[in-house]
């Protein structure tokens, strides 16, 4: 059944390179016909591509371990659903999951804008086709995930053996969060490939208006949001599954997916200024490009094994190919780019420092720093192992030192920048907008001083979320009583129609709104305190202003897994508030018998009590080990997570319009309307 | 160069100048060296004025804990002649993945007495490769027949 996906593949390579030659040769011999064909061959790989990665999630149901891959990386215990997530489970399957959504990304657009931008498709087409061209050679040739078994080293047997069984999936991947982090990551990696796509074809048809941007404003939107989830859906995952009480800890692999995301916020916010302004027009393809080259290098990082991390595969000699791709992209994007210069020309000037495009430009100037931050923590035992011969590294400390004031300032551009006018904000402007919000952030600073709080980074965040919220609010109150007034709709109606006619600005708001939640939720941080303790049945522990009683111990087994787990009253003031289960269990073919904590944590929008069971202390399994945290204000994390998920889809959907009758205009209307718009 | 120019120009470099201080100090207070038992032995004196971040495996049988300190003896993967006896006094208890043979990443300094004191640790299960390598050689023979 393998030879069909290893087909499939081999198929796809020749059909990719046949779909680059194909539009290129098109555009040069202005043939339509070899245009259009380019653009089905691009199609059709997506079809082989698919066909392969069937081929392989077909291989895992049936379990069929002749097959290294599916050997390593499952076994028969495993429910289905799981079964499926091991395709993403080891190296050659993600990077077939990567190649195959790159395809899907350039089926959707080639057939999205079959119609359009006649001069600039043929070579979206191509740079994508390229760039699966490097991903289908590594499936081929380097990190093939339709390898057979070859016979054991040291027998004399030939050919082919079929283990029993497979050394199964990493039990911490056993988790339905783990079905769904990578593939958001992914799609987020491989949606940046878009905009470069577009990018990079109006460097080379010279068509450097605003065009590209509009084209690729919502597939970067889409991509960045995808990111973004994907990033804090895997800091779920760690803080439900991993049992330190937190959710980021500056690994090589989160940085790697931090940093094209960075590149992208700052992509998002600058593109504005140069539809707005026809200014940073090239600062803004030198975004675009980084972006790409980060989600690439991003994948590299996690893939090859050149960083220390929990994340990283085993040492691989994908690396260097890797290596040898982005150095590539880098110099031809780059010559590109300086090769155009002169159409490049900013059509505007700056402003004043107290304006809109400034906040921009402090923003993108900030975003770069963080980015480049944590490239440079997370690459330094590489960098210096090669430069001095010493590996040195840095932690949190360093991350913080840098990207938590970084990260402070931002929060205030978010609150300050879309109330700056262009050009120039007017003293009595400033003045109407900000009052409140200084007041109101002033107040809190005040109350969370008597109440305490001496953290100052924390302080200032929840001061500055405090600033932030009440401006956006006030926006929202301002313009519906506006809305109300002019229509008669009630209050609420004009919320949401306002939202809904606007979506780029109000949508943005909400998003904004969410980051507002997720910093409220980070100053948790430092209020978080924690203890080990063990106890047996009957004992209690306290901490805070909760008691913890050990109520018992009991065994639990499921389809691929034995273990025990503890029963926990958990009581506030007197009164018990919660039963928790904290437990360890034991995977099936793990290999070794290794066993892994199940937290119990009990989660309000106050704090998490989150208690960790490290084990029996005693043969007769009546006493354990327990690690408690009190972690609070962890819940707005990922409330806030969501309301930016939110913000983000309604500044996608197109805006609402005024009646019904016009709805033939639509097209154009749009066009009109998004190049105007404030936000 | 235009007054408006300027005053971005200074605003920009103000900004940067005072976050590359922030990352120096975040730099100089977390910073450590990674290296392997061999390395941290061959650098003699100067080991024992540096964090380090050592990497070694442990080696089975070692593992004794007293308390909360966990006592245990790491040998190089590639000299497993070259051994280093670590001495855990971490906060955090340690993670699930160390055991035996695990590659462990134990952070802290090295004491006069050549025990390596640590404050943190984490640990890896031996790489996938090795692992493969060990349990094809057994799965197959028991499929030969």
């Amino acid at each position: 059944m393998g030879q069909v996906g290893q087909f499939a593949l081999a198929l796809a390579f020749v059909v990719t390179i046949y779909s680059i030659a194909s539009s290129l040769l098109g555009i040069r011999l202005r043939n339509d016909k070899l245009i259009a064909s380019g653009r089905n061959a691009a199609v059709c790989v997506f079809a082989l591509i698919t066909t392969a990665i069937g081929t392989l999630a077909y291989l895992f149901l049936t379990s069929d371990f002749a097959y290294s891959y599916i050997a390593e990386h499952s076994n028969r215990d495993l429910p289905n659903y799981f079964k499926i997530s091991s395709i993403w489970g080891g190296q050659e399957g993600s990077l077939l999951f990567w190649g195959w959504l790159l395809t899907i990304y350039t089926a959707l657009v080639v057939i999205q804008n079959r119609k359009k931008h006649t001069a600039m498709m043929p070579y979206v087409t191509s740079v994508l086709m390229g760039t699966s061209l490097f991903f289908t050679s590594m499936h081929l040739f380097v990190a093939n995930p339709f390898k057979l078994n070859a016979a054991a080293v040291g027998t004399q047997v030939m050919g082919v053996f079929s283990p029993a069984d497979g050394q199964g999936l990493n039990p911490l991947l056993q988790d339905p969060m783990m079905v769904i982090h990578p593939p958001m990551l992914y799609l987020g990696f491989v949606g940046l490939v878009v905009p470069f796509a577009f990018a990079m074809a109006a460097l080379i048809t010279r068509q450097l208006g605003d065009t590209w941007i509009r084209t690729t404003r919502r597939w970067t939107m889409a991509a960045w949001g995808i990111l973004g989830t994907g990033i804090l859906l895997g800091g779920f995952w760690a803080y439900h599954t991993l049992g330190w009480g937190g959710y980021w800890a500056w690994d090589p692999v989160e940085n790697a997916s931090l940093m094209p995301w960075l590149i992208g916020t700052a992509f998002l916010h600058s593109v504005m200024v140069q539809e707005k302004k026809g200014m940073l027009k090239v600062w803004n393809i030198v975004l675009v490009i980084m972006a790409y080259i980060m989600a690439v290098f991003g994948t590299f990082l996690t893939r090859s094994g050149v960083v220390n991390s929990v994340h990283a595969f085993a040492k691989s000699p994908i690396g260097g190919y890797f290596l040898a791709f982005i150095v590539m992209a880098l110099s031809a994007s780059f010559y590109l780019l300086i090769d155009r210069l002169p159409y490049l020309k900013n059509e505007d000037q700056m402003g004043s420092v107290v304006s809109r495009e400034s906040s921009f430009l402090f923003n993108n100037l900030i975003l770069l720093v963080a980015c480049f931050s944590v490239l440079l923590g997370t690459m330094l035992p590489s960098l210096s192992d090669w430069i001095t011969g010493n590996k040195i590294t840095v932690s949190k400390p360093f991350f913080d030192a840098v990207d938590v004031p970084i990260a402070i300032f931002l929060l205030f551009l978010t609150g300050v920048g879309p109330l700056l006018a262009w050009r120039k904000a007017s003293t009595n402007s400033l003045k109407r907008n900000f009052m409140i919000p200084i007041a109101v952030a002033c107040a809190t600073g005040g109350v969370l001083l008597i109440m305490g709080v001496r953290h100052f980074y924390a302080w200032s965040a929840l001061v500055m979320s405090a600033f932030v919220g009440t401006s956006i609010i006030r926006e929202f109150y301002k313009g519906a009583r506006a809305r109300a007034t002019g229509t008669g709709e009630n209050f609420f109606e004009s919320v949401v129609n306002l939202t809904l006619r606007n979506t780029r600005r109000y949508g943005g708001y909400i998003a904004h709104f969410g980051f507002v939640l997720l910093f409220i939720g980070w100053s948790g941080q430092a209020f978080t305190s924690d203890s080990e303790f063990e106890a047996g049945i009957g004992d209690t522990f306290q901490i805070h202003n909760f008691t913890l009683r050990v109520d018992g111990f009991e065994p639990v087994s499921g389809q691929n897994y034995t273990g025990d787990r503890v029963v926990v009253g958990l009581y506030k003031g007197g009164a018990k508030v919660a039963n928790m289960f904290p437990g360890r269990r034991n995977y099936k073919g793990t290999g070794e018998q290794q066993a892994t904590s199940e937290i119990a944590i009990r989660e309000t929008l106050l704090e998490d009590v989150y208690l960790v069971f490290q084990g029996g202390v005693d043969d007769a399994g009546k006493r354990g080990a327990f690690h408690v945290y009190i972690n609070p204000l962890v819940a707005w994390v990922w409330i806030g997570g969501v309301v930016l998920g939110l913000g983000t889809i309604i500044a996608l959907l197109p805006n609402k319009k005024a009646a019904p009758s016009r709805r033939k205009k639509e097209h154009g209307a749009e066009a009109i309307q998004e190049g105007t718009t404030v936000a | 160069m235009k007054p408006k120019q300027l005053k971005f120009l200074v605003g920009s470099v103000l900004i940067v100048l005072v976050l590359i201080y922030l990352g120096y100090a975040g730099f100089k207070s977390s910073m450590s060296y990674n290296q392997t038992v061999s390395e941290m032995l061959a650098s003699k004196d100067a080991a024992f004025n540096r964090h380090i971040e050592l990497e070694g495996d442990v080696v089975p049988g070692t593992i004794k804990r007293d308390g909360k300190i966990v006592i245990f003896d790491v040998n190089d993967k590639k000299d497993k002649q070259k051994i280093v006896t670590i001495r855990y006094e971490g906060k955090d208890p340690l993670p699930d993945t160390f055991r035996d043979n695990a590659t462990a990443m134990a952070k802290g300094k090295l004491e006069r007495s050549g025990v390596f004191v640590a404050t943190s640790m984490t640990a890896k299960c031996a790489s996938k490769y090795e692992k493969e390598k060990a349990a094809g050689v057994v799965v197959d023979k028991a499929d030969l027949n």
